[in-house]
C-alpha cells in the first residue's frame, strides 16, 4: 500500500504541466475556441505524436500500456488549462469501448488506428436526453435478414461528433429496456443516413452535437463483440469516464483556487491585500477543503479503475460527484472573489465556471452519482430517483 | 500508487482478525461495538491491558516500548481490521495517540523508559492540560505556571492553575500540561511541556456538565501540584514547540482508528433509515449517500497523509483533515435527526440519556470546536497552506 505517485508519474505530470503551460495559453485556448472544430488541430497532433491517446491502450496495439492513474494525470493537467481537444473522448471513451467490447480482430482494426490519429472517434453514449444510463438510450439496431443491421434513432451531447471521422453507437434491440439488448456499433461519421447537429453550448470548451441515425447500414463486423450483450461492459466504461472526468475537473478547481488566490494576495483594497480579510480567506480556506478531498477521491478513484475493479462503481461515483462540485465551488467562489473583472468576457473564470457546470451534469450529475451509491450501500428503490 | 497489500500483510491481517474475534466472542463480548466516551470505562480499560499484552494497543511503536514496530501497511491493516470486528473506541487514545508519541519524539532516554511501557501495556491512563479559560484558541495565552522548588524528595516542578475541557481526568494518572514557567513571558516564549501525576492532593478535578447531559470533561485545578523535576518534555521554555509536535500526531495513524466509530455511527443511521422508510426519501438518501461519499474521502484522505504522498511536512491533506472530518460529522448528527424524526426527539432514558445515534448530534457540535475551531483551521490553511497574509494581532 503505497498511496502516492510514482516517479514516472510524477514525471509524467511534470512534463504535461510544462507542456500545456506552453501550448495551452490562454490566449492559445481562446483561439482553439473559435477555429473549426473548436479545438486546436496542432495540439491535438503533438499529443498524438507523443503517443498520449495511446497512453492507457494495450501495447500490443501500438499504446503505452499505462493505468487509469497516468491517464487522469493527463486529463488533470488539461484541465487545469481548460484544453479544448478530443483527449477525453478518443481515450477515456473510445479505446476502453473498443478494448473491453471488440473481438481482437475488432481491437487490431482500430486501436492502432485511435492510437496513431488515423482515426478520430466520438462516442454517442447518452442517448437522446442525455439521460446518463443504459435506460436512456433510445437508438436501435434492427437485425436484416442479410445479416447486416440497420440504425435508427437519435443520440445527443455526443463530444466531438462534428469533426470525427469514425462514431461509436449505443443502440438497443427494438422492444428491449433498461440493460437489456445493448450494443455498440462502429460507423463512419459521413455514412449515409447520419445528420449531426452542432449546438452552441453553455460550456466553450466541449462542443457537442445531436447525432440522428436514419436507417444507417451497419455490418455485423461493425458491431462490437457480441450483439445486445453490451451493457456491463458500457457501464464500466462510463464509470472509467467519470474518474477521467472527475480528473478534469480536479485540474480545474486547483487551477481556480490558485488563480483567485494569487489575486487575493496582491489585490489591494482599504491599504490591505484583500487576501487579508478573513471574509475574503475563510471562502478560500474552503475552497483548499473542497480540493484536496476531491485528489483524495480521484487519485483512489484512478488508482481503483486499474488496481481494483471491484471498488470502482463505488469510486467513480464518489469521485464524479465530488471533483465536479468542489470545481463548480472553486470556480463560482472564484468569481465572486475577483469582483467585476471575474464576471467578464476577458477574463478566463467564466470558461471555467461553465466548464465546472457543463461537467456536472455529463455522465450523471452529482444526485445521479449519489443515487448511485445509495443504491450500492443497500438503501433500497428511492421514491423518486434523479432524472440526469 | 498501489492501494494493495502483499501476501505477508495479508497474512498479518488474517491474525489480527483472528485474535480480535476470539477476544470479542469470548471475554471482552459485553463490550464489542461500545463507542463514546464514558460508556464501561472499567471494561474499555481492561481491554486496554488485554490489546497491551497482545502488543496490539501501539503497534507502531518499538517493540522495547511494548509495541510491534508494525510498518504503516501494518497499522493501517490493524486499525482496519479492528473496526471490522466491531472492536470498543479506544480508552487509552490521550497516552497511545498523543503523550506517547510526543515523549517518542521529543522526550529523553529515562522519560521513555519510565512511561512508555505502562502506556502501551494499558497501566497508565493519561488526559490533555492545554486549554484554559482564557487560552482556547488562543492557546499561547496559558496562565497556568511552573516554577523549580526544592522539597525533601529533591528538587520539583511545582504547578499552579487552572485547565479546563479536560477529558477523561477523572480516570487518568498523568496529564501532560503546558504551562508557563519563566515568569514575564507572553505567548509562545516561556512555555514549558510538564508531565504532571493526576492523583495527588495538589490536582482537584470537576466535571462539567455537557449540553448532551453527560460530563466527559472537566476543570482541572493545579494548587501547589507537584512533579518531579526531570519529568519535562524538550527543554524549559520549548513547550510550544513540543504541543505544536503533539498536535501533529493527532492526524496520524490515530484518523483510521476515530474513522471506525465514525463508521459504526453511519451504519446504524443507515439502518434506522431502514427500518422507518426514510431510505426510500429522495433528499434523506442522497444526503446519506453524501455522507458516505465523506467518509470514505476521510480514508483516502489518511492514506494520503500515511504515504506522505505530497511530500514536505505538512501536505494539504493534513492541513484540511481536521476541519473534513468536523464538518462532515456536525452534518451527519443534523441527519441523524432527520432521519429519525419525531422519534429522535424522545430520550432513551432519564434523566437526559440518549443513545449513541441520537448523541451524535449532540456531541458532534463540540466536533467543530475542540481541537482547533473551524475558524482558526480556516486561517491556519489560509496563512500557512495557502500563504495569504496573516492576521493582525492585537497587543
Amino acid at each position: 500500500m503505497q498511496f502516492a505517485f510514482t516517479e514516472e508519474q510524477v514525471l509524467i505530470r511534470d512534463t504535461a504541466r510544462e507542456f500545456f503551460n506552453e501550448h495551452a495559453t490562454s490566449a492559445k485556448v481562446r483561439a482553439a475556441l473559435a477555429a473549426p472544430g473548436g479545438y486546436d488541430r496542432d495540439l491535438w497532433s503533438e499529443l498524438l505524436a507523443m503517443g498520449w491517446a495511446g497512453i492507457a491502450v494495450a501495447e500490443a496495439h501500438g499504446g503505452s500500456g499505462l493505468g487509469w492513474v497516468e491517464l487522469c494525470l493527463l486529463q488533470a493537467e488539461q484541465g487545469r488549462r481548460l484544453v479544448p481537444s478530443p483527449f477525453f473522448t478518443t481515450t477515456a471513451l473510445a479505446a476502453p469501448l473498443l478494448a473491453r467490447l471488440g473481438t481482437l480482430a475488432q481491437q487490431a482494426e482500430w486501436l492502432p488506428a485511435l492510437v496513431a490519429g488515423g482515426k478520430q472517434f466520438a462516442c454517442a453514449v447518452t442517448g437522446a436526453t442525455g439521460h446518463p444510463g443504459a435506460a436512456g438510450i433510445t437508438a436501435e439496431l434492427v437485425a436484416q435478414p442479410d445479416g447486416s443491421y440497420r440504425l435508427s434513432g437519435a443520440a445527443d451531447f455526443v463530444i466531438h461528433a462534428d469533426s470525427a471521422d469514425t462514431l461509436l453507437a449505443v443502440a438497443r434491440a427494438p422492444g428491449s429496456v433498461g440493460a437489456q439488448g445493448l450494443s455498440v456499433v462502429v460507423v463512419a461519421a459521413d455514412a449515409v443516413g447520419i445528420t449531426r447537429t452542432p449546438h452552441v453550448m453553455l460550456d466553450l470548451t466541449r462542443p457537442m452535437c445531436r447525432v440522428e441515425f436514419a436507417a444507417v447500414k451497419v455490418h455485423a463486423p461493425s458491431v462490437l463483440g457480441t450483439p445486445e450483450a453490451a451493457a456491463a461492459e458500457l457501464e464500466t466504461v462510463l464509470q472509467l469516464a467519470r474518474v477521467a472526468l472527475a480528473a478534469e475537473c480536479l485540474g480545474g478547481a486547483e487551477h481556480m483556487l490558485e488563480m483567485t488566490t494569487d489575486y487575493a494576495k496582491q489585490r489591494v483594497q482599504f491599504g490591505r491585500a484583500i487576501g487579508s480579510f478573513q471574509a475574503v480567506k475563510h471562502r478560500l480556506a474552503d475552497m483548499m477543503v473542497a480540493v484536496e478531498a476531491a485528489k483524495s477521491a480521484a487519485w483512489y478513484a484512478a488508482c481503483a479503475a486499474t488496481e481494483s475493479p471491484a471498488d470502482l462503481p463505488e469510486a467513480a461515483a464518489i469521485a464524479k460527484s465530488n471533483c465536479a462540485d468542489a470545481f463548480f465551488n472553486c470556480a463560482a467562489n472564484g468569481i465572486q472573489l475577483h469582483g467585476g473583472i471575474g464576471y467578464t468576457w476577458d477574463h478566463d473564470a467564466h470558461l471555467y465556471f461553465k466548464r465546472a457546470r457543463a461537467t456536472g451534469t455529463l455522465l450523471g450529475t452529482s444526485a445521479w452519482q449519489r443515487e448511485q451509491l445509495a443504491q450500492l450501500m443497500g438503501l433500497g428503490n428511492s421514491a423518486s430517483p434523479p432524472a440526469y | 500508487m498501489k492501494l494493495g497489500f502483499t501476501e505477508a500483510q495479508e497474512a498479518f491481517r488474517r491474525d489480527c482478525a483472528a485474535w480480535l474475534d476470539t477476544q470479542l466472542s469470548g471475554p471482552f463480548r459485553d463490550i464489542r461495538g461500545v463507542m463514546g466516551q464514558m460508556a464501561m470505562l472499567e471494561r474499555r480499560m481492561e481491554w486496554e491491558q488485554a490489546l497491551g499484552r497482545e502488543r496490539f494497543s501501539a503497534i507502531g511503536w518499538p517493540e522495547a516500548f511494548g509495541g510491534r514496530a508494525a510498518t504503516l501497511a501494518e497499522q493501517v491493516i490493524f486499525a482496519e481490521e479492528y473496526a471490522r470486528a466491531g472492536a470498543p473506541g479506544r480508552v487509552g487514545h490521550m497516552g497511545i495517540e498523543l503523550a506517547g508519541p510526543t515523549i517518542l519524539t521529543f522526550g529523553t532516554a529515562e522519560q521513555k523508559a519510565r512511561f512508555l511501557l505502562p502506556i502501551a501495556r494499558g497501566e497508565e491512563f493519561w488526559c490533555q492540560g492545554y486549554s484554559e479559560p482564557n487560552a482556547g484558541s488562543d492557546l499561547a495565552n496559558v496562565r497556568t505556571r511552573a516554577a523549580l522548588v526544592e522539597t525533601p524528595d529533591g528538587p520539583k516542578w511545582q504547578v499552579n492553575g487552572q485547565k479546563i475541557w479536560t477529558s477523561l481526568a477523572t480516570f487518568a494518572h498523568w496529564s501532560f500540561v503546558v504551562c508557563r514557567t519563566e515568569e514575564g513571558t507572553k505567548g509562545h516564549k516561556g512555555l514549558s511541556y510538564l508531565l504532571v501525576p493526576t492523583r495527588q492532593t495538589g490536582v482537584t478535578i470537576r466535571p462539567i456538565r455537557q449540553m448532551n447531559g453527560e460530563a466527559e470533561f472537566n476543570e482541572t485545578f493545579f494548587s501547589d501540584a507537584l512533579t518531579d523535576a526531570t519529568h519535562i518534555v524538550g527543554a524549559p521554555g520549548e513547550g510550544w514547540k513540543v504541543a505544536m509536535g503533539t498536535l501533529a500526531f493527532e492526524r496520524g495513524v490515530s484518523t483510521l482508528a476515530q474513522q471506525m466509530s465514525f463508521r459504526n455511527e453511519l451504519d446504524r443511521l443507515v439502518a434506522a433509515a431502514k427500518a422507518n422508510g426514510a431510505a426510500a426519501d429522495p433528499t434523506l438518501r442522497l444526503r446519506l449517500a453524501e455522507a458516505y461519499s465523506g467518509l470514505r474521502i476521510m480514508r483516502y484522505s489518511a492514506l494520503r497523509m500515511l504515504s506522505n504522498a505530497d511530500g514536505g511536512e505538512l501536505s494539504g491533506a493534513a492541513y484540511t483533515y481536521k476541519i473534513h472530518w468536523a464538518t462532515w460529522r456536525k452534518k451527519l448528527g443534523e441527519l441523524v435527526m432527520d432521519v429519525l424524526g419525531p422519534a429522535g426527539e424522545i430520550a432513551a432514558g432519564a434523566p437526559y440519556h440518549w443513545d449513541e445515534l441520537q448523541g451524535v448530534f449532540f456531541s458532534s457540535r463540540s466536533d467543530t470546536i475542540y481541537g482547533g475551531t473551524n475558524q482558526i483551521q480556516r486561517n491556519l490553511i489560509a496563512e500557512r497552506a495557502l500563504g495569504l497574509p496573516k492576521e493582525p494581532r492585537g497587543a
